[in-house]
């Protein structure tokens, strides 16, 4: 990033210009280094959540192809040099820190900021400037339409309303068992993945025979979950689900454990995937359901909960972090698999190849990874995918869920 | 500003609409970011300069036209979307100014920050319980161009409006109610009236600001739209450049956008203290503007 490199980057250039074939001379030499750049929320409200399940994963993945000797590009290595911004969480600073990436810079690739409104932000310069995007913390009911409009993005994470209506696959078959009733609370944050997800849920529900008790949603940064939480209680609901945000999540949890609600399935949002809900919670959070899931007894992600651990000290959460570490594994074999620095082919092989992840093999279809977990479930402290139920290390859903013990 | 001067401006500007065929990256995205903050913060001088009034309401502003934006874009021709945003901005600064401008000081300062977060309250309920999502998709085709080209017309007109402000009566009455607002009761002046006129001017403009920029983000919610951030970093750009003076405020834009992007790609992991230190830096030692700096060190030549 110094005199050096723009100097031999200004050297490269000429020997191109001579070549009289600028783009093929830059294109299909093999650069000193591949020049990977991000911009990601390191402060602001996105910076809990790019803290928790991207930068590690980001960090972990350089780290490890360097210490690999670096990107294997036809039978040379290269190593990955990173360029690196804070987008402060607003939209606007994550447009400019990506021009910058791509026009200033110059990097060879850009990775995805977190979320959903920051991924929405920068895509069309990507799409612009023909740069793939992973985008493997963005949950949006457009996912479809987005991967059409834009065929160098991808969306890796699922829509909000299958979100939602997985959890109808779970309740409809306990309930025909009889082991719950067709009685639901639902309460959700007034926020864009809470309000997808409760709308995916609601008629799904009601198809699989549910009635709701209690529908109600909340501000952003509610605080006290008393009142809401004694509301939805009051009709003694077989079911209780929370569409709800990390610092709810955690908030409901603790509320509903302190004033003895013992719903027969307790459901809660983003944020029951992070370990931090175990280290919180501990044995309490048996049968606890929530969005995401891993596929927790394979040895591919046994391995990467060990190698994340001991790179960032904490393990990685049971729903985005791994799709994160995969959209990197898939980059890479991509990247790999043309052998040179050429972002069309990448994008391309992105499309149409398999790629073997940590979360399994990996085939996108039409932009969009369809079969990732939906519904999790705590047992034996470890959250573990339980629908898509056909999918590869499905559980068996534990109904009704324990009783909150005092701790 | 004299007639010369505005010329002048006006052809520099004409002449700065030449940058995105230079370059339609980097450079171009930091103009685009000049020229927001150069209308926001003189729109914003336009009223609370000569008044004294220090208002909070960009960022309620700006962020009703961006929403207008995301919920009309895709409906109405470009043109018709930018007039609906500006009639809603001064539309809403009407109804502010009649129950508001009749307080002064302290009182005011508080209402217009809490009027960002009622109307972003407001939003965000609607959304909630009658359109039942939130966060909307801005799909218009506006280039980075385009909104450049926008932003310097705003500017334009922003001069032309100030310059001739400042030789109407209208202006004079403001520069009155600055110094004293008792004493311009007294002289005759209405003063309400004069201050709501003006508090509208400011908010279209602020209004046409959002509504220009929403494009450029390609998604809304009440969060990104109303940001307070776009509040307090209008009104230090002002207060640095000088509020007092029509192209005060852009001197204040300039630097201070320069410093956000070279502590930002510099320093990504320590912006907030370094420019936390760069503001106690400019109170100190700027506590007038560059504006007063600079008439001081004319003073000091003629001297």
């Amino acid at each position: 990033m110094t005199g050096f490199t723009i100097g031999r980057r200004a050297a490269l250039a000429g020997a191109a210009a001579c070549l009289a074939a600028p783009a093929i001379g830059r294109a299909q030499g093999t650069p000193a280094a591949v020049r990977i750049g991000y911009a990601i929320s390191k402060t602001g409200p996105n910076a809990g959540g790019a803290s928790i399940t991207t930068i590690p994963n980001y960090e972990l993945w350089v780290r490890e192809v360097n210490e690999a000797g670096g990107l294997r590009l036809g039978d040379r290595r290269v190593r990955i040099e990173v360029v690196e911004y804070d987008d402060r969480s607003i939209s606007e600073d994550a447009v400019r820190a990506v021009e910058r990436l791509v026009n200033q810079d110059r990097v060879d690739f850009v990775l995805p900021p977190w979320g959903t409104a920051l991924n929405l932000a920068v895509a069309p310069i990507l799409n612009r400037a023909g740069y793939p995007q992973l985008a493997a913390t963005a949950v949006t009911d457009r996912a479809p339409q987005l991967g059409q409009r834009w065929s160098n993005s991808f969306w890796l994470l699922g829509t909000g309303q299958d979100a939602g209506a997985g959890l109808a696959e779970v309740l409809g078959p306990a309930k025909q068992a009889g082991l719950i009733g067709d009685t639901v609370a639902l309460v959700s944050v007034a926020d864009g993945f809470g309000i997808e997800l409760a709308n995916g849920m609601r008629p799904a529900l009601q198809r699989a025979g549910f009635r709701l008790t209690y529908d109600r949603s909340y501000p952003v940064g509610t605080q006290d979950m008393a009142p809401i939480l004694a509301e939805a209680a009051r009709g003694n609901p077989e079911v209780f689900v929370a569409c709800s945000y990390p610092p709810d999540t955690l908030a409901i949890t603790e509320q509903a454990r302190v004033s003895g609600f013992n719903p027969k399935v307790f459901y809660t949002g983003v944020g029951t995937a992070f370990p931090l809900y175990k280290q919180r919670f501990g044995a309490n959070v048996e049968g606890v359901m929530g969005v995401g899931g891993v596929d927790a007894a394979s040895p591919r992600f046994q391995d990467y909960k060990r190698r994340h651990l001991a790179a960032s000290g904490r393990e990685p959460d049971r729903w985005a972090s791994s799709i994160v570490f995969a959209s990197l594994e898939m980059l890479q074999q991509a990247i790999e698999r043309v052998g040179r620095i050429d972002r069309a082919a990448v994008i391309r092989e992105l499309q149409t190849g398999s790629f073997d992840t940590v979360i399994g093999t990996v085939r996108l279809q039409n932009n969009l990874l369809t079969d990732t977990w939906v519904v999790g479930q705590w047992q034996d402290g470890e959250f573990y995918g339980v629908v898509p139920t056909r999918k590869q290390g499905a559980r068996q859903p534990i109904v009704p869920k324990p009783a909150w013990r005092p701790t | 500003m004299s007639g010369t001067a505005l010329a002048l401006a006006l052809a520099a500007l004409l002449a700065l609409g030449t940058v995105p065929l230079l370059d339609d990256g980097f450079w171009l995205a930091l103009a685009i970011n000049i020229a927001q903050y150069a209308v926001l913060a003189t729109a914003w001088a336009l009223f609370s300069g000569p008044t004294r009034y220090i208002s909070l309401a960009t960022a309620a502003f700006f962020g009703i036209g961006a929403y207008t934006v995301a919920v009309l874009g895709e409906a109405l021709p470009w043109p018709l979307v930018l007039l609906a945003a500006g009639g809603i901005g001064v539309l809403v600064s009407l109804l502010v100014g009649l129950a508001t401008l009749r307080l002064s000081g302290v009182y005011f300062v508080v209402f217009t920050f809490g009027l960002a977060e009622l109307i972003r309250q407001l939003v965000t309920w609607f959304e909630v319980n009658v359109a039942r999502s939130i966060g909307r998709y801005v799909f218009v085709d506006i280039t980075q161009p385009q909104i450049y080209w926008q932003l310097l017309g705003l500017f334009g007109l922003l001069l032309v409006i100030g310059t001739w402000l400042s030789r109407s009566r209208l202006g004079f009455a403001l520069r009155v109610i600055g110094e004293d607002e008792v004493v311009a009761r007294h002289a005759g002046i209405d003063t309400a009236r004069v201050k709501i006129a003006l508090f509208a001017l400011s908010a279209l403009f602020l209004s046409l600001t959002g509504a220009v920029m929403a494009p450029r983000w390609t998604y809304i919610d009440p969060a990104i739209a109303f940001n307070m951030t776009t509040s307090f970093q209008v009104l230090i750009m002002a207060l640095l450049g000088g509020a007092q003076s029509l192209l005060g405020p852009l001197l204040g834009v300039i630097p201070l956008v320069l410093l956000f992007e070279v502590l930002g790609a510099n320093f990504p992991n320590h912006f907030s203290i370094l420019l936390g230190a760069a503001f106690m830096l400019v109170v100190y030692a700027v506590p007038r503007g560059i504006v007063g700096l600079l008439a001081r060190a004319r003073r000091r030549a003629a001297a």
